[in-house]
């Protein structure tokens, strides 16, 4: 008796690996310790495939496709490391580096940084664009945390980890383009009084930099865990 | 509403206009509007109280010369008056009957002859307000015809073989679209018409949606019925509040003449649309973001797939066409696919609306047929650039597109083509530039408009055209280096193709095709720090800067 079988096989960077449907490409590559750079993703949390690093090459498409969201199909071949893809990065980080002020020396997550790490993976020595030093605030007034948008980078993690993990829907982006910040409520201190947050620290546990902290940490001992994400999920799944 | 009833109101309307001996149509929309056409309908129709003569005032949607304004067509004999104000209205209904009034009279027939009209067949001919207007023009007898004569099928058919291409910029083939989203899995599903026209320059969709509503509802319903859908939304800028006011107008009268809303024709067929405005946001004419704004959430768009065809609107399958697709279908409905199919080039088919603008005699609406050369466009329907000033480039598709110059002009307009010239169709914003345009400047511009118009979702277009925004600036103040320029190039190329979605995609082309045609002027700004066109403010030049530039 024929099963129907819903298992793909294809290539990653020449190694043949195999696949459940509707697993994304990302998925896949990490299963086999390919390793995909990422910014915005997090196991655990909705993607949104906003920080293209995750961008591959697939054969027979001239785009780009984000691995966070691209589902495998049968036969696809990936290629994850061009030089094209490389050469993008490497742009897409100096973009990011550019854009607020990341001074790792002083930064609590110096050493701890996802942007810092995968500056220092993808080789990029120095930045050749105009940084841009936009004057932005930090908002102090929580009493456990701090957000300090000069070193943001609009991930939106935490928007997503309030809003799909919490249920406080806390965070949110406001205005667009260069102008986008990430807001409290509705752009109100974090500290307020009438603040729906929960102080419950998800956020800070995820944010890939050192723009959202946690008051009692000093200097940089700071280190993150945002693995925390795919357990809470399956044990919340388990009840 | 049956057909016989609708071919009675026709009748009723053919034995109304019957009565006047002369009609007179004013042309009501924005640009004639804002030189006095609303006090020249007055005098016109008190004139025409007081003749003698039987005369008919009509106000009307644009009949497409807008630099001409305020327009007057007198018919039977289709006399055409420009620059018509309200002192001229005696004159004008005295002389109906006689030689024509010589002061006003206008000579545009270069103009309007090497244009063919099927999406503005009825602009300048009837009164946008009202329903009986355009059904004796033939108007929702395609829509009553199909729906007793025809299966889903049989329409998605006769639109594939048609050869119609989305008309919002992306050229996607329109069949395709239809039997995606009839062929989706799902009872409930959706038809949007994207009437989010935010490009510089460019008012094709407006001016459909001003003069001609019904024919955009007329399609939609159409659509709703080939793909399976009882619902429709059309997204309209805040910003169009005539046309906004129009389309509400518009449906409430087809509701009420029963060519929407339940079991329409007599048949198990339902079919209604509501208007969702927007805020203000370019990028929601981008489809993914345009359906996160009509579900009342911030405008950023997804990566696709999933296509709106499989999930759309609420996860729903969504058909999604830009206001000029729907206003084709009626025509190919009634006149079938293969009358379509026959008009155009050979991977373009049918008719384009282009809004001419910039320095350029003509501006104002223009319907020309795919595969009519831009020198066709800009020099005879258009009227060349005025000023004894020299033709430099010609602009399309917006801040999506390219300069085309002077040496591709003879190249047939199709999406192809336009493609290969660096610049797209887009949704038909044409802006004609002369010698006093300085290009960099120009790409500068757009840049500034994709920067503050990016949602800022994804790094690509967020910070990347804000870099290059500054980086055009240096070049155009004088004090950009090669090195700039290099810069300026790569990060064309990363935004091109890392950005998530169409308006990131396609921000770099305006940088791209002037670098690809006016690289020179790019040269001379930044190694002997002078614009040509003298459009450029230089900064004073501090020796630091002319060593790099050296070395």
């Amino acid at each position: 008796m024929s099963v129907e079988t819903d298992v793909k096989t294809l290539v990653i960077d020449e190694q043949e690996v195999s696949a459940r449907a509707g697993q994304t490409i990302l998925e896949v590559a990490r299963e086999n310790d390919i390793n995909i750079p990422t910014l915005c993703h997090l196991d655990g949390l909705s993607d949104v495939g906003a920080c293209r690093l995750c961008l591959v090459e697939i054969k027979g498409n001239n785009k780009l496709l984000p691995a966070c969201v691209t589902a495998v199909q049968e036969g696809m071949e990936i290629s994850t490391s061009s030089e094209r893809l490389q050469k993008h990065r490497r742009t897409i980080l100096e973009l990011l580096f550019a854009e607020r002020n990341h001074v790792c020396s002083v930064c609590v997550s110096n050493g701890h940084c996802e942007l810092q790490t995968l500056g220092q993976e993808q080789g990029l020595t120095h930045v050749r664009l105009p940084y841009r030093n936009p004057n932005l605030s930090v908002d102090a007034s929580n009493e456990r945390f701090t957000v300090d948008h000069n070193r943001c980078i609009l991930c939106t993690r935490c928007v997503r980890v309030c809003a799909e993990i919490e249920g406080a829907h806390v965070w949110d982006v406001m205005g667009r383009g260069i102008n986008s910040l990430i807001i409290t409520d509705l752009h109100e201190k974090w500290g307020s009084s009438t603040s729906t947050c929960t102080k419950c620290g998800k956020c800070v546990q995820v944010c890939p930099t050192g723009a959202l902290f946690d008051k009692s940490k000093m200097g940089s001992d700071h280190p993150k865990s945002p693995d925390f994400l795919p357990y809470l999920n399956l044990m919340r799944e388990a009840q | 509403m049956t057909i016989e009833e609708l071919e009675l109101i026709a009748k009723n309307v053919k034995q109304e206009n019957d009565k006047y001996d002369y009609e007179v149509n004013v042309c009501m929309d924005l640009a004639c509007a804002s030189q006095g056409a609303g006090a020249l309908k007055d005098a016109l129709v008190k004139a025409a109280e007081t003749s003698e003569k039987k005369v008919l005032v009509r106000r009307t949607g644009c009949m497409g010369p807008c630099s001409h304004g305020p327009l007057v067509r007198l018919d039977p004999d289709e006399t055409l008056y420009h620059h018509v104000h309200a002192e001229s209205a005696e004159a004008i209904v005295k002389n109906l009957g006689e030689a024509p009034v010589p002061e006003l009279q206008c000579d545009l027939n270069e103009h309007f002859d090497k244009q063919v009209r099927v999406v503005l067949e009825n602009a300048g001919y009837i009164d946008p307000e009202k329903i009986d207007d355009y059904i004796a023009r033939d108007g929702y007898k395609a829509l009553l015809t199909m729906l007793v004569e025809m299966t889903p099928n049989g329409v998605v058919h006769r639109i594939t073989e048609s050869g119609l291409r989305g008309r919002g910029g992306g050229g996607y083939p329109t069949g395709l679209k239809w039997s995606t989203v009839a062929k989706a899995n799902g009872d409930v599903k959706y038809v949007v018409c994207n009437g989010d026209e935010g490009d510089p320059g460019a008012f094709m969709d407006r001016s459909v949606m001003e003069g001609d509503p019904h024919r955009v509802i007329e399609g939609m319903a159409i659509a709703g019925y080939a793909v399976g859908a009882s619902k429709g939304f059309i997204y309209v800028r805040a910003e169009y509040p005539v046309a906004v006011s129009r389309l509400t107008t518009a449906l409430r009268e087809a509701r009420r003449h029963g060519l929407l809303g339940n079991n329409i024709a007599n048949t198990p067929f339902n079919f209604d649309v509501e208007i969702r405005l927007g805020a203000g946001a370019f990028v929601c004419g981008e489809e993914t973001a345009l359906i996160a704004s009509i579900e009342g959430r911030r405008g950023t768009p997804k990566p696709r797939p999933p296509y709106p065809a499989a999930s759309g609107l609420w996860g729903k399958p969504t058909l999604i066409n830009n206001v000029e697709t729907f206003a084709n279908i009626a025509p190919i409905m009634r006149n079938g696919g293969k009358w379509f199919f026959n008009m155009g080039s050979e991977r373009s088919k049918g008719t384009k609306v282009f809004a001419l603008t910039g320095k350029i005699a003509n501006t104002g609406l223009v319907e020309v047929p795919m595969g009519i050369k831009l020198r066709e466009i800009i020099e005879e329907i258009g009227g060349g650039v005025p000023g004894g000033h020299k033709f430099k480039a010609v602009q399309t598709g917006g801040p999506s597109g390219g300069c085309i110059p002077e040496e591709m002009l003879d190249v047939g307009v199709s999406y192809d083509a336009l493609l290969k010239m660096g610049s797209i169709m887009g949704s038909g914003g044409m802006i004609v530039m002369d010698d006093t345009s300085c290009m960099v400047n120009v790409a500068r511009y757009f840049i500034e408009f994709c920067m503050t118009e990016s949602c800022g979702k994804c790094i690509p277009c967020r910070a990347g055209t804000a870099q290059m925004f500054t980086l055009l600036t240096r070049i155009c103040n004088g004090t950009g280096t090669l090195d700039d320029l290099a810069l300026l190039e790569d990060l064309c190329s990363t935004v091109k193709e890392t950005s998530l979605c169409g308006l990131g995609q396609t921000a770099p082309n305006p940088v791209l095709s002037t670098l690809k045609y006016f690289r020179d002027e790019y040269m001379e700004h930044i190694l002997h720090k002078r614009c040509p066109a003298g459009v450029c403010q230089m900064e004073a030049v501090n020796s630091a800067t002319s060593i790099e530039v050296m070395a």
